[in-house]
């Protein structure tokens, strides 16, 4: 285990942290039953491969990404890399996006099925689909 | 501070209180963002995370419920599979280069070529601006038009298009019924 | 919310305000923090404060249902539409070195301030189309359940 010096550990800190917001998130997703506790889930996740993707832009001593007015580009100031900001600037729009997506669908579900707990969803499901196989015995109800 | 607010969530049994958590989440990353020089990353998390989504959930939870129900699902093998998806990461992690290190592939192709061109081509001061809009003009385009459909289909499945037919279908079967 | 008067009061200085940050940080996004993406969520913001403190009539009022849709259509139409300009002018789809040929950095530029105009367009749209859709529907819970 010699790999494991303070160096080594402080360099590295910054991945283990996004590995157990990761894990928080998809635990949360695919423990828990309720879906808009779900959709908090998906958030966190999203959120710490966000974080994942600016760590690596960043550059020690580096300063944000914008030049001066006058537009003299000085070789010795050192920027953090724009384009993972990029990516996930965009990243984040589209994720509130299909996130509203997700709570429509909820909503919508909740009409249909008067729950929004999993567990009782499948439930319900389930009458619904044996209810509707049912005509395949013969007399059975009509739908 | 972000890993305390994530594990609140995971014991939280009011919605309400998540929803608020969530926000607060947004806002603790947005911080990070900045000290990470992302300033317009930490803008974007900030409007959104703390503006838009909040609203949004507040907004589905008042035409849903409060709290969650208690689950009698087995929470171990679950916690399993996450412990067991964090190790294989964990063990991914030893091979990637230190936290803030200049000699990274990721710094040492596209970005810096473009901070190098961006003074010449474009004259705009805010790279991010530039490469959004610019060099990855395609991408952004396509972003957009996510954002597009993703608004059409929450106004397919809740807006008000689909009832306004319902509606006119009734007239029109009442209207038939008053000839007959 | 009709009850709530330092709401009200606070909002209405608020919401003015917040708009006219939206178009700075619109229009200023090549030179500071900022662009499409991040004014169009503030400007919704802005419509959003109006309709939760006031009531979503009078929000619907001051920026109509129909307007919305046909906005947030507009935006990406208006991205799509200069690249096919400049194609048009013999240029790569979204090489905006065609809006001003003899000065190529001029025309990049105004290309991306049209651009990120119409990214601002259609996500001021989609966020307030959004909005309008869940806050149409009747609650289920009213204020005192919370």
């Amino acid at each position: 285990m010699d790999i494991f010096t303070t160096e080594f550990i402080l360099g590295h800190l910054n991945y283990w942290l996004f590995i157990i917001l990761m894990m928080t998130g998809l635990y949360i997703v695919i423990s828990k039953g309720n879906l808009v506790k779900k959709i908090v889930g998906l958030n966190i996740f999203q959120t710490s491969v966000f974080m994942f993707y600016i760590s690596m832009g960043k550059v020690s001593g580096g300063t944000a990404p914008i030049f001066p007015l006058d537009g003299v580009y000085d070789p010795s100031v050192a920027y953090s890399n724009p384009l993972p900001h990029v990516l996930i600037l965009t990243a984040i729009v589209v994720g509130i996006a299909t996130t509203s997506l997700g709570l429509a669908l909820i909503i919508r579900i909740r009409e249909e099925y008067h729950s929004i707990e999993e567990e009782h969803i499948t439930i319900l499901e389930d009458t619904v689909f044996r209810t509707e196989n049912l005509p395949l015995d013969g007399k059975g109800g009509s739908i | 501070m972000l890993i305390v607010t994530a594990v609140t969530v995971v014991k939280t049994r009011s919605l309400f209180a998540i929803v608020a958590l969530s926000g607060v989440f947004s806002l603790l990353s947005a911080l990070l963002f900045i000290t990470w020089d992302a300033v317009d990353v930490a803008f974007t998390e900030a409007a959104v995370g703390a503006g838009i989504s909040t609203v949004l959930m507040l907004g589905t939870l008042a035409l849903t419920s409060r709290a969650e129900k208690e689950s009698a699902k087995s929470n171990l093998l679950p916690l399993f599979a996450v412990v067991l998806a964090g190790a294989v990461m964990f063990y991914g992690t030893l091979d990637m280069p230190e936290f803030g290190s200049p000699e990274t592939p990721v710094q040492t192709h596209v970005g810096p070529d473009y901070l190098k061109r961006i003074p010449d081509d474009i004259h705009v001061p805010n790279a991010v601006t530039a490469i959004l809009a610019s060099y990855r003009g395609y991408d952004t385009l396509g972003e957009t038009a996510v954002v597009f459909a993703a608004g059409i289909g929450v106004l397919m499945l809740i807006g008000g298009l689909r009832r306004r037919r319902i509606n006119d279908d009734d007239k029109n079967s009442s209207d038939t019924k008053d000839t007959t | 919310m009709r009850h709530h008067l330092i709401l009200r009061v606070i909002t209405k200085l608020l919401v003015g305000t917040i708009f006219l940050f939206a178009l700075y940080v619109q229009f200023h996004g090549d030179y500071s923090p900022g662009g499409g993406f991040q004014a169009g969520v503030i400007m919704a913001v802005g419509f959003i404060l109006y309709g939760i403190v006031f009531s979503l009539a009078k929000a619907q009022k001051v920026f109509p249902p129909w307007l919305v849709h046909k906005l947030l259509a507009f935006g990406v139409l208006l991205y799509a539409g200069t690249g096919i300009y400049s194609m048009l002018m013999g240029y790569g789809y979204l090489d905006y070195t065609a809006i001003d040929p003899h000065h190529p950095s001029h025309g990049q530029h105004l290309g991306i301030l049209i651009v990120e105009l119409g990214v601002g367009i259609t996500v001021t749209g989609v966020m307030v189309a959004i909005y309008y859709a869940f806050a149409a529907r009747a609650p289920i819970l009213s204020d005192e359940d919370w």
